[in-house]
């Protein structure tokens, strides 16, 4: 078996974030890593985060820095990755592409304690940069500039100090002195050789100044000071003339401003008040604002709140230190402070958001200070403060994260053409239910119903050079309907169209005249409101017409084409005719290009499944230039004009290319390149779109010609970042459209569908999937279907947070006590917000503030049943007393007298630290009432470990309770054990059965495959896995073989070999002898792994599922960072060889950007076995012309070849 | 120092170890092994963002205190070393 692994839906989370001038110029823009993705955002005009470039590393990216020479107006991206490299990165705006301009190799490849990448700092002149490892390395490059002003770098100089950890690094902006990078350490040499623990408590962390003398060339510890054990993040602060230079240390409740020869200036971080007394409080995120006069901090903790940081400083001397409480947003892995106001938010978990400022927290609020600074016998003074609304931001925007992706199960249960996937995503109060749709999302503008059912629809500019559209004109079967666009739609009478007849087409000619084609005749609508009315000649009637600004064509019943061109004067002259051989099933002519007077090509389809090029030209008229046979009748003809693209914003470069679309009776749309001299047809690819025969339209998306395709559902061509998307949008069936533009809305389509008329936008291109969201209360743990009611069970659990009644009765408190402004030091402030929070509908939400934090031992948990088609909650039952869900399934009994029963593994008071303890594990049996909407509890079966999987076998339930798998038979008042097996190395955290095998996966040992014997009530296992696997996930694929992936992001196939498993099930005693013979604890039989793909990010869910209407199941995964992939297997050999050649060209010609050697990656933990990276060979269409030619050369295709591959290979997935 | 000394097995193995922390040598007790892997799978963790999610979301911790927690693991991932038997 040989699979092809595609990523659906790219990581959404981020790791870390920086903001610079990439691109050059004024603009800002965010550099962000999302693992193993290295993404440029910019927040556009409207305030919306739009991506410009997005590219796959193969490698895990760590750290970012941006650094820019003196003078420079670049920024330049340095990387600190997993590949033992560090690598200099330019952004090149006219292609849009990063461009390597160093790589310099110092280590072993892989996250590693000793090799640096986990730390990258930049000296704020931009003139050194030093890279980290969380232990003893630290390299020193010198960057320089040569004469002709490109970017050198030097070789690295050491800044080692064995056994000394390395908390965080940072450069020190000391002017044009020489520069300095500080860093957190803490040596551990003695603590690991003093049994009495003295020295281990004495261990000192220390902030270390590491000089580098550009003259000597030389990298020494300058300074070395003992700083705060707490201490966990530095930050650099503006020195020279900005600012008093040294560094910002903060650490667990602290902010200490430190530097060589300076006293060290301490603040506490307030706290919230209802933070439990042995929780500090940690930054987690923070960021520098500053312009010519001023600078100031913005420092993140791990609850979410935001305080602003400034330094009091006369020269050099900080005499006062300031923290005052900002504004609570999302816990960040990384905040951005953008020139134009704006901050971005990478969130840890969930959406993004980017904010505005709508104040710099000038106003007073709770505040500490150095000054103030009260030290007691317990410790320094706490100082208190109450979150409240967002003051000082505002949030425009939010990006959609997956983050982190907890189950996934592919369903249809709307029942629509394609299934969706239910995820359950996100953490604590910002959990959520995800509907994924493959399809672009739309905004509907407008529905308006009209009086019949319309047939067709159009828009008309009055004058070529107008921007918005004057008219919608809707036909009937027997009228025509105009309505003016302006302030309002309305219908107007004085147009000059006929109204008494349907219309076969409406459009702008020449420069300023209308024309409408009706059955008997055109009407040619003059600028000044003279009629030009031109008639069929005897009885017949117009039967198709293609058109474009200045030529039109019209067949006649019987096949008669006759062709018109606009003059000089605006006139539309007759200008040949032809007599095709039979009926024309469907024209178009091609868009005229720019600066000439007609287009060069006519497509006409006729009924004998033949489409036909025609020449247009005067010389050769009506010619016919080429023929194509297509497998059904054509339906519908679009000529696509695809510009030539050098790269730029859009993506990159390809030639000025010319597609004849065409949709077919039977659903399929067939695309071919028309050769844009000779009008040749080469190159054709086809798609099935849907039942009905797609109807092509030409729009416009972004400036540029994208095509909508209509069939049972609608889709959408464009081209994005140089590669043709055909997508489809998640509308409804629509039966005709047009372009709409007007000044609400520039680039809209209008539509008709039953008796409506529906206008939309088209959001964001380039996605995969458009979700809807419904938001949950806790971590989503596991969901199962009820599979006749078509209902979600969720199951909900969070650790260290209130019940939702303690969390009311604080809330109340906190308002009252807010009230009289009582809280923190009692600010006068303080009240009015109070007054102010009572006016909102949710003064504080959860989403945006978080639960209150609780000890550890305190656990919350809920079982929800969700209808997903109304997106209502139909029954949720709070846990009591410590409870947590952790594991649930549907079972029916097989004395079906209560038909299907819900399972719900929980444990009671679990803590996993300092020892794995917990007080009891319970399975509750639930029934469902009130047609599967709520539950009831039948009864509660108390277990001594941690029901971890449970799973109906055979009209009983087995349960995996820790090691032990058990089968349990329902009695009156509890479970009763039936037969058990105690042989699993460590728990069992998955069981999946078919007929009489259930195959275990154990939480760190992979699978086991288990038989049940009825006649001997025995569960024996006869058959493992050799490799000692982290289970996170599992599925069962067949029935001799599982799919699994581990803690380490490897996905693997193991499968039983055919004779063992024929054997086994020949034996009578069903292996059992063999099992009897098992050596060194394990089973007799091995399986054996036949996959084997390291994917880069933790896998939680795995499923076969297939996201195309009657195509074949792949292997779905989804991840902690968020994205869903697949993996795909070949159907034919052809097929491996073609794309593992590609993958090995591809390996040797375009080495992943981040110095990662894709081979190693892929193999990062287990050697890649029979997987091809589809990821990479996608990565195709980005090389340049010449790369990509040389390639297909030694494959023995065409560039273009390749592409439809490439295309085909995704299609069967997605 | 002669120059074949350079080449013979012991000075090798003195040159890894000066060069990796980690590489053992005939006497590494068994304490000073599991410290070695601790503290190597600490720094995996921390280096691997997926994985630092993963345990942020078992814990329900966020990952930057997540990634402190680790770090601060690795100065006694193992308790205390046990008393030396004096040779």
């Amino acid at each position: 078996m040989y699979l092809y692994s595609l990523t659906l839906q790219q990581a959404t989370g981020i790791v870390c974030a920086i903001n610079g001038n990439f691109s050059g110029g004024k603009t800002q823009e965010i550099a962000v890593a999302r693992g193993k993705i290295l993404d440029l955002l910019r927040p556009d005009e409207n305030g919306k985060i739009q991506t410009i470039h997005s590219v796959e590393v193969f490698g895990a990216i760590r750290s970012l820095a941006q650094f820019r020479l003196t003078g420079a107006q670049k920024d330049y991206i340095v990387v600190g990755s997993d590949s033992g490299r560090i690598v200099i990165l330019e952004y090149n705006k006219e292609k849009n592409v990063f461009d390597k301009v160093h790589q310099e190799t110092f280590g072993k490849s892989g996250c590693r304690r000793i090799v640096p990448g986990q730390y990258v700092a930049v000296d704020p002149k931009g003139r050194a940069v030093m890279i980290g490892a969380c232990e003893k390395q630290k390299l020193v490059y010198v960057l320089n500039r040569d004469t002709t002003a490109r970017l050198t770098i030097s070789s690295p100089l050491e800044a080692h100090k064995s056994h000394t950890i390395c908390y965080s690094l940072c450069g020190v902006d000391c002017g044009f002195d020489n520069p300095i990078f500080a860093a957190i350490e803490l040596d551990y040499s003695e603590a690991d050789q003093d049994p009495t623990g003295q020295a281990a408590s004495e261990a000192q962390k220390h902030l270390t100044f590491y000089e580098l003398d550009l003259g000597l060339n030389h990298v020494s510890r300058k300074w070395s000071n003992p700083v705060d054990n707490g201490a966990n993040m530095l930050v650099t602060v503006p020195g020279g003339a900005d600012g008093p230079s040294g560094v910002l240390v903060c650490a667990e409740n602290f902010v200490i401003y430190m530097n060589q020869g300076h006293p060290d200036v301490r603040a506490v971080i307030p706290r919230r008040t209802d933070l439990p007394a042995e929780r500090g409080v940690l930054v987690v995120s923070a960021a520098v604002h500053k312009q010519k006069t001023m600078f100031f901090f913005l420092i993140q903790t791990e609850y979410g709140d935001v305080f602003k940081v400034t330094l009091d400083h006369n020269g050099d001397h900080v005499s006062e230190l300031k923290v005052k409480y900002f504004d609570t947003i999302p816990v960040a892995s990384s905040i951005c402070v953008l020139k134009l106001g704006f901050l971005f938010s990478a969130s840890e978990f969930g959406n993004h958001g980017l904010y505005q400022f709508q104040a710099i927290g000038e106003e007073p609020d709770v505040e500490s200070s150095s000054s103030n600074l009260m030290e007691t016998e317990e410790g320094f003074q706490p100082v208190f403060f109450q979150p409240r609304r967002l003051k000082n931001l505002v949030r425009i925007d939010q990006v959609e994260s997956l983050m982190p992706l907890m189950d996934m199960k592919v369903l249809n249960i709307f029942e629509e053409e394609t299934p969706q996937i239910f995820s359950l995503c996100g953490r604590g109060p910002r959990s959520s239910l995800r509907i994924l749709r493959p399809g672009l999302a739309i905004t509907e503008m407008a529905v308006s119903q009209l009086p019949g059912q319309p047939s067709a629809v159009w828009t008309v500019k009055k004058n070529v050079s107008d921007e918005f559209d004057a008219y919608i004109v809707v036909s009937f079967t027997n009228a025509t309907l105009v309505l003016s666009i302006g302030e309002q739609v309305e219908e107007v009478n004085d147009s000059g169209f006929l109204d008494t007849t349907p219309s076969l087409a409406v459009s702008l000619i020449g420069d300023d005249s209308l024309m409408q084609v009706h059955p008997n005749g055109i009407r040619h609508i003059r600028e000044d409101g003279r009629i030009n009315e031109w008639r069929t000649p005897g009885k017949r009637s117009i039967v198709k017409v293609g058109y474009n600004r200045l030529q039109v064509v019209i067949a006649l019943s019987g096949g008669e084409l006759i062709y018109f061109e606009a003059d000089m004067t605006g006139q539309l002259m007759e200008v040949e005719k032809h007599e095709m051989s039979g009926d024309v099933a469907c024209l178009d002519i091609a868009p005229v290009p720019e600066g000439r007077k007609r287009s060069r090509f006519l497509a006409v389809g006729s009924y004998d499944n033949t489409v036909r090029i025609l020449s247009l030209d005067p010389d050769d008229c009506l010619q016919i230039l080429s023929v194509q046979s297509v497998s059904s009748a054509p339906e519908s003809l679009l000529f696509l004009e695809v510009q030539a693209s050098i790269g730029g914003d859009d993506g990159a470069d390809h030639p000025a290319n010319l597609f004849l679309n065409s949709g077919l009776q039977n659903g399929v749309l067939f695309r071919t390149v028309v050769d844009m001299v000779t009008g040749q047809l080469s190159d054709s690819r086809s798609r099935f779109l849907g039942l009905k025969p797609p109807k092509l339209f030409s729009i416009s998306v972004r400036g540029r010609s994208a095509m909508l395709c209509l069939s049972s559902r609608p889709w959408l061509g464009y081209i994005h970042r140089g590669h043709f998307h055909l997508t489809p949008l998640s509308y409804e069936t629509l039966e005709f459209a047009a372009p709409f533009s007007s000044d609400q809305c520039a680039e809209g389509v209008v539509s008709v569908a039953g008796d409506a008329l529906r206008i939309f936008m088209i959001d964001r291109l380039g996605e995969t999937f458009n979700e809807t969201v419904v938001p949950l209360r806790y971590t989503p743990r596991k969901f199962v279907l009820h599979p006749k009611r078509k209902l979600l069970v969720i199951i909900e659990s969070d650790q260290g947070a209130f019940t939702a009644e303690e969390r009311e009765a604080a809330r109340k408190e906190c308002f009252e006590a807010g009230g009289v402004g009582e809280n923190g030091n009692g600010n006068a402030d303080q009240m009015e917000n109070g007054a102010d929070d009572e006016d909102k509908e949710d003064p504080l939400s959860d989403e945006q503030y978080g639960y209150p934090k609780a000890e550890s031992e305190k656990w919350v948990s809920c079982i929800r049943v969700l209808d997903p088609k109304t997106a209502t909650t139909t029954c949720l039952l709070e846990l009591q007393d410590n409870e947590a869900a952790y594991s649930v399934c549907t079972v029916n009994f097989h004395d079906k007298e209560y038909g299907t029963l819900l399972a719900v593994g929980t444990v009671k008071g679990m803590q996993f630290w300092p020892k794995k303890n917990l007080v009891a594990g319970f399975i509750h049996i639930y029934r469902f009432v009130e047609d599967g909407k709520s539950l009831e509890l039948l009864h509660k079966t108390q277990v001594e470990g941690v029901p971890l999987a449970l799973c109906q076998f055979q009209g009983r339930l087995l349960a995996g309770i820790g090691p032990v798998l058990r089968l349990y038979d329902l009695g009156k008042k509890r479970l009763l054990r039936k037969c058990e097996n105690k042989l699993f190395p460590n728990t069992i955290i998955s069981i999946q059965t078919y007929r009489d095998r259930i195959y275990v996966g154990d939480i760190q040992e992979s699978f086991h495959y288990c038989k049940y014997r009825r006649d001997e009530n025995q569960l024996y296992i006869f058959a493992d896995d050799c490799v000692p696997r982290w289970l996170t996930a599992s599925h069962h694929v067949d029935f001799d073989t599982m799919a699994g992936a581990d803690k380490f992001g490897n996905v693997y196939f193991v499968r039983l070999p055919q004779d063992l498993s024929e054997e086994i099930e020949e034996d009578p005693t069903g292996g059992k002898i063999k099992w009897e013979q098992g050596k060194l604890n394990g089973a007799p039989n091995k399986v054996d792994e036949i996959v084997q793909f390291h994917v880069g990010d933790v896998v939680t869910c795995l499923q076969k599922a297939s996201m195309i209407p009657g195509g074949s199941e792949s292997i779905m995964y989804g991840t902690v960072m968020g994205s869903i992939g697949a993996l795909h297997a070949f159907t034919s050999r052809d097929d491996v060889d073609f794309f593992s050649h590609l993958e090995m060209h591809m390996r040797q010609e375009y080495p992943p950007l981040c110095g990662r050697d894709h081979m190693a990656y892929r193999s990062a933990y287990f050697p890649v076995k029979d997987v091809i990276d589809g990821d990479l060979c996608e990565q195709f269409p980005t090389l340049p012309m010449d790369l990509q030619r040389k390639i297909a050369d030694e494959l023995d295709r065409t560039p273009a070849e390749i592409l439809k591959k490439l295309e085909d290979a995704r299609n069967k997935i997605i | 120092m002669q120059a074949s000394d350079r080449f013979n097995i012991n000075s090798q193995l003195e040159h890894l170890q000066a060069k990796y922390v980690g590489t053992g040598h005939a006497d590494l007790s068994r304490f000073e092994w599991t410290v070695n892997i601790q503290r190597d799978s600490y720094a995996s963790y921390i280096g691997h963002y997926p994985m630092l999610s993963y345990f942020a979301i078992a814990e329900n911790e966020s990952i930057g205190r997540e990634r402190y927690n680790f770090m601060q693991k690795m100065l006694l991932p193992c308790g205390l070393p046990p008393e030396r038997e004096d040779e």
